[in-house]
């Protein structure tokens, strides 16, 4: 077992020896970066990684140039997760085989994918990882959108989410349906823990991928990106933007463990309305049109709705 | 726990699938990521028989389709270890997008693929409508024709890809049913012996190398992407041709089997050839040596390497026909077929006066007979006579209905 590296303050974390460099073309703003840094600081492990296409893939491995000081990988959209479970068969067949060239490491294997190719397109890809029991770690940087296309609609994009392809209009609210709750289908695929995540609960985000990576077997992390190109804020804005996001519950902090423990890790004190998380972002601002006021209440009841499910299942522990 | 070696009779009788499976065992892949699908599926299936029988040490994952067999192989083989699969047709052509990937990352993985129709409409027996699907891919492919090629070009192939200065992947591609599922006399190459040929695993930009920490699988706009697809190619066109020779020339010395790029039978004086690849290759050496007692002096010529193409051997092999056929098992669709469009071109600034034309036959597994060959090496014969191609230059072979023929 590898020592679980320990993280004392903000100060210490963020001056980690980086893994990820600065220099990589994500748009300023990006959360991204915030994410993937904090993933790969919150350990001191030898690191087996892969993106899907996608904007952290292009935005760090543009040749001849990479942001990685860590082995990365990148094959195609939909099979960052497969890539990665490929790496960690070949490394337990090294094992067995004694051909390891640093035995005595403790490699954690982790791929990012946006919620494209997480929700969408390589939904099966990680389905069959979680199913195989591979030891590793699948995180979706979800910003709820086709962001590097251009913002088209995903299957994680919220209702009245106005996209390329669902846009607002005389007789459109965005898009029409709500996300897709990813944390509990891979929960259900009885893995040792899924859970969500966000950049700005450092604390709460070390402790949940120290965690993942403590635990054998295959790990689901769906973290937030708040987008500052596609949800349309000022780039400065993101953890203001993500602070609403946690603490509307639009984004609630918790943990499935075995897909029977379900834990809420972050009880915001004072939880804002949902219409303020709503009025930050310009791809909700049609919604405050008097035809569409009505879907800020649902919004609001179902984020309700969704924050007393957690609660009782918290609650009866299952 | 140590894997068990496994004592083989000097002559097995094995069909092209299990000859496969035993000659992935002995060169003890680190890992297999795989799908099942008709009729490659007894690959692995004997692989997996055999990792439940501990006569392999390495890794075996059942994923959930073609595409992640690949992917996983991608992944596997970036890790730094020796990796193959196997597939067929639906299964080859989901696994299309990760051919062109695993190539551009010059991953040397080694892909078994019976080749099988493509639908629709759906069908499971053999043509070549896989094998043609790749062949822009990147990959070197060879081809066998019988259980034992499936065996030994298996060794060829991980000799080649492996090989640092080639660090390409690798088909083997067999007739699905006409060489998979027909039991012949295969003669084997003991455990040891047969490992020794491809040797240990020489990793190279290995993301398991914790000191050297390697990204895999960058972006290339129009600044970069056409100088990799273009040293990608150079090395297809330049150095594998000669790789694979030295691998056959050494293959032959612990075998005493001998493989060339392009297999010449009965070519030394022949007047006109035919030009075919898997099992049809077998059926036409049986027609030509028959042709020759009626006095036609028939020949015939098999692709073993369909990439790179072999264009100055086959030029080379054509140089003295007078008549030529090729004989393409894929449907061209709106073209001639690519084994005529390749010897054409291979011919075009040679000396040669031969007449070429092209034949579309067993689509979907329909028979070649030797009574189809009789016939055309008889229209070949004819054209010689003519001084000019008598038919029309595409003619489809043994489809029921009137005859079709085209251009």
């Amino acid at each position: 077992m590898s020592e679980m590296k320990k993280i004392k303050n903000l100060k210490e974390f963020s001056t980690s020896a980086d893994r990820f460099e600065g220099a990589n073309l994500l748009c300023p703003g990006c959360a991204h970066s915030i994410i993937v840094r904090e993933v790969l600081n919150a350990t001191n492990d030898d690191l087996v990684l892969a993106a899907s296409t996608g904007c952290l893939e292009v935005c760090t491995a543009v040749y001849p140039y990479t942001s990685w000081d860590a082995s990365w990988i990148h094959i195609g959209f939909e099979n960052g997760s497969t890539a990665v479970a490929g790496a960690e068969a070949m490394y337990n067949a090294l094992k067995t085989k004694g051909r390891l060239k640093q035995p005595d490491r403790n490699p954690k294997f982790v791929a990012f994918g946006g919620d494209g190719a997480s929700y969408d397109i390589g939904f099966q890809w990680i389905s069959g990882c979680m199913e195989r029991g591979h030891n590793m770690m699948y995180v979706v940087l979800d910003n709820e959108v086709y962001a590097n296309t251009g913002g088209q609609r995903s299957s994680s994009t919220p209702i009245g989410s106005s996209t390329t392809t669902a846009p607002a209009g005389k007789v459109s609210y965005g898009e029409r349906k709500n996300k897709k709750d990813m944390v509990s289908i891979m929960a259900s695929h009885q893995i040792p823990y899924s859970a969500q995540v966000a950049p700005n609960k450092w604390k709460d985000m070390v402790k949940k991928i120290q965690h993942g990576m403590a635990v054998e077997g295959p790990v689901f992390i769906n973290a937030v990106s708040p987008c500052t190109t596609e949800w349309k804020f000022d780039p400065k804005d993101t953890m203001m933007i993500t602070d609403l996001a946690t603490d509307s519950l639009v984004f609630p902090l918790y943990e499935i463990i075995d897909n029977h423990e379900l834990n809420i890790t972050y009880r915001p004190k004072n939880v804002v309305p949902v219409e303020e998380y709503l009025a930050a972002q310009g791809r909700f601002k049609h919604l405050f049109k008097d035809q569409y006021k009505y879907l800020i209440k649902e919004w609001q009841d179902r984020v309700d709705e969704k924050w007393a499910y957690l609660q009782r299942r918290e609650e009866a522990r299952v | 726990m140590a894997f068990d070696k496994v004592e083989l009779k000097d002559i097995e009788v094995w069909d092209g699938n299990f000859a496969a499976s035993q000659a992935l065992r002995q060169c003890q892949i680190d890992v297999v990521a795989a799908y099942p699908i008709t009729p490659s599926t007894p690959i692995v299936e004997g692989y997996g028989n055999m990792k439940a029988n501990n006569q392999i040490e390495g890794e075996f994952v059942m994923v959930e389709s073609e595409h992640a067999a690949m992917s996983g192989c991608i992944g596997a083989a970036a890790a730094g270890g020796r990796v193959a699969t196997a597939t067929s047709s639906q299964g080859y052509a989901l696994m299309v997008e990760t051919l062109y990937q695993a190539s551009g990352m010059r991953l040397p993985i080694v892909l078994n693929v019976v080749n099988r129709a493509l639908a629709a409409p759906l069908n499971v027996n053999g043509d070549h409508s896989d094998m043609y699907l790749g062949r822009d891919s990147g990959w070197i492919q060879l081809d066998a024709y019988c259980p034992q090629d499936a065996y030994d070009l298996n060794f060829i192939a991980f000799k080649v890809a492996e090989d640092h200065d080639i660090r390409l992947p690798a088909m083997v591609h067999q007739d699905g049913f006409m060489t998979s599922h027909t039991a012949q006399g295969v003669h084997t190459l003991d455990d040891d012996t047969a490992y020794g040929f491809v040797g240990d695993f020489q990793p190279m930009n290995d993301m398991l190398d914790f000191e050297h920490p390697v990204t895999h699988g960058v972006q290339t706009e129009e600044d970069w992407h056409f100088e990799h697809k273009a040293r990608q190619h150079n090395d297809l066109m330049t150095k594998v041709l000669p790789k694979i020779q030295t691998a056959f020339d050494d293959f032959e010395k612990i075998s005493g089997r001998k493989y060339n790029l392009v297999e010449k039978y009965d070519m030394d004086d022949a007047d006109v050839a035919v030009v075919c690849m898997g099992t049809s290759v077998e059926t036409a050496r049986e027609v030509a040596g028959e042709m020759r007692a009626k006095g036609i002096k028939a020949g015939v010529v098999g692709i073993r390497v369909v990439r790179p193409f072999p264009f100055f051997e086959i030029a080379e092999a054509l140089k003295e026909v007078k008549a030529i056929a090729a004989l393409d098992r894929s449907s061209p669709n709106g073209a001639p077929g690519m084994l005529f469009n390749e010897i054409a071109g291979a011919l075009f600034n040679t000396d040669t006066k031969a007449l070429l034309s092209g034949y579309v036959y067993g689509l979907g597994g329909r028979d070649l007979t030797k009574k189809h060959l009789v016939d055309l090496y008889t229209e070949l014969q004819a054209n010689v006579d003519a001084g000019k191609v008598t038919t029309q230059l595409q003619q489809f072979i043994g489809v029921r209905g009137p005859k079709l023929s085209f251009l």
